[in-house]
């Protein structure tokens, strides 16, 4: 990819909705180009928002975001969201779904063409792209998803929650894979998850957040090496880390006052 | 017996029984007022006799249901693209829609006979009255309720206005619109029945089935008066599994009704 990965910096960032309670308040972190960084915490937490504010899709109330010196609004070409539940369209094809953001983008059919039949292969459901949605199981559409974000060679990747809906053993091999596809990729990712095993597995630095008002409430750092397969999660590091930060989210849990 | 077996004896049983009770009926009530309940047999020796004039006046108001429906899918799906556009014209039309839907449709009859030249058109243009509401409001409530994350992710890929609309709330509005199809073609034959009766003439043929009511019952010919009920079931029936079998052609290869989970 010709596009470097991006750098990402929050800075005193609020939010609240319309009249609500502080959603988050006072969010500073900056990120470095490759960081994976996974934001772990209570539900209520602001997690999702705050993935939401990095993407652009909603404004913050006060503060600023820079992703490689720009606003996220100026930024939609080089970044990328994974949804939860895959939020494919049931009515287009495997093939149609994964080239539509180029499609949207206004590139042309042969190029979009040689990018779609290329993603499919690297998620190995080239034989599935004639397929509904419907007729994919709950991973093969997850990695649909991933296919369609990578079309856009993404600087910037945001999943919420993708693979929360997913079996465990599934889950497994597309923590795999998404890592697998960040050796051949340059990309930043947050990722926003309820696992502490899957924070810990996929990322380099993970955010603890809390509740009420949403916050940071500590960074983890993961040292382990990449790039980390199946046979990481048998390490002891590994389940020593896995330790470590969930004694943090609970101490992030305590901190969510009721 | 096999399950499959039942499932198409229970209903014919039922209407054997129906049929007895109505002999019954028939059969119950005193001399003066037997005419009013014909026996099952003189309604079905009424149907084959006049079977030539139940079948023209059949396909004449079938014409006037199908234009009338037709016309109030285009305008309708029309305007609910207008609706699901912007707040601004919800706001602004929604009031008039529903002005429009609380009116007595009969009152249009007097000013369409007087305003309409042709039979057809004034039939169609009843038709279309009756059928129009649901299907706008069908169709705009599946346009403008779209999955958030759907919308999102066109958002973020910075799809124009008529992407967005052609791309994703048409596709996703399908069912919904099948939805409000499938009520505006129950409503279409009964409100191109009303348009023949209120507005309709025969204009030098047999007219559509509302005619052929006015025409039986002022005849007091009670048996061509149920066959021609039975005409415009038969119509209805028509018309309901035309759009269910465009609604297959439509849906089946993506909607989970048709689809299933196939893996």
């Amino acid at each position: 990819m010709s596009a470097d990965p991006a750098h990402v910096v929050c800075h005193a960032l609020h939010k609240r909705f319309e009249e609500g309670p502080p959603v988050l308040e006072g969010i500073t972190f900056s990120a470095a180009p490759r960081d994976f960084i996974s934001l772990l915490g209570p539900s209520g937490c602001g997690k999702s928002t705050l993935l939401r504010l990095i993407a652009g899709l909603t404004p913050p109330t006060a503060g600023r975001i820079e992703i490689a010196s720009r606003g996220p609004a100026k930024h939609r070409e080089d970044l990328a969201f994974v949804f939860q539940e895959s939020a494919l369209l049931p009515w287009l094809t495997v093939a149609a779904n994964v080239e539509l953001p180029l499609q949207l983008r206004g590139m042309p059919a042969p190029r979009r063409h040689e990018i779609r039949d290329r993603v499919l292969a690297q998620v190995s459901l080239t034989e599935k792209a004639n397929a509904y949605p419907r007729q994919l199981s709950g991973g093969q559409k997850m990695r649909v998803s991933l296919a369609r974000a990578l079309t856009v060679s993404p600087r910037l990747l945001l999943l919420d929650e993708p693979f929360g809906a997913l079996d465990e053993m599934t889950r497994h091999h597309l923590n795999e894979e998404l890592l697998a596809l960040r050796e051949r990729e340059a990309w930043t990712a947050f990722f926003v998850t309820h696992s502490v095993a899957e924070a810990v597995f996929l990322s380099n630095r993970i955010l603890v957040m809390a509740a009420r008002p949403g916050r940071i409430h500590a960074e983890i750092s993961v040292p382990l090496p990449f790039p980390r397969t199946a046979a990481t999660r048998e390490s002891a590091a590994y389940q020593q880390l896995v330790a470590e930060a969930t004694a943090t989210l609970r101490s992030a849990e305590d901190a969510s006052s009721r | 017996m096999n399950r499959r077996a039942l499932s198409l004896l229970a209903p014919l049983v039922t209407g054997l029984l129906l049929l007895l009770a109505w002999q019954l009926l028939h059969a119950g009530l005193s001399p003066q007022k037997q005419f009013l309940v014909p026996a099952p047999a003189a309604v079905g020796r009424a149907l084959i006799e006049n079977h030539a004039t139940l079948l023209q006046s059949a396909a004449t108001t079938a014409s006037g249901a199908a234009l009338g429906l037709l016309a109030a899918v285009v305008i309708g799906s029309a305007l609910a693209v207008v609706l699901a556009w912007s707040r601004v014209s919800r706001a602004a039309l929604f009031p008039y829609l529903m002005i429009l839907q609380m009116t007595p449709i009969i009152v249009f009859a007097p000013i369409l006979v007087l305003l309409v030249e042709a039979s057809l058109l004034r039939v169609a243009s009843i038709t279309f009255l009756i059928c129009f509401f649901p299907l706008v409001v069908n169709a705009t409530q599946g346009l403008v309720s779209v999955d958030p994350q759907l919308l999102d992710f066109f958002r973020l890929s910075r799809a124009s206005r008529f992407d967005e609309f052609w791309r994703l709330r048409i596709p996703s509005a399908a069912p919904g619109f099948f939805t409000g199809l499938r009520i505006a073609a129950t409503l279409a034959p009964i409100g191109a029945i009303v348009g023949d009766y209120t507005a309709g003439n025969s204009a030098g043929g047999v007219g559509g089935l509302g005619y052929q009511i006015i025409l039986t019952s002022s005849r007091f010919q009670m048996p061509q008066l149920y066959a021609t009920a039975i005409a415009g079931c038969v119509t209805g029936f028509l018309f309901v599994a035309a759009v269910v079998g465009l609604q297959w052609l439509v849906l089946r290869r993506w909607h989970p009704d048709y689809v299933g989970n196939d893996r």
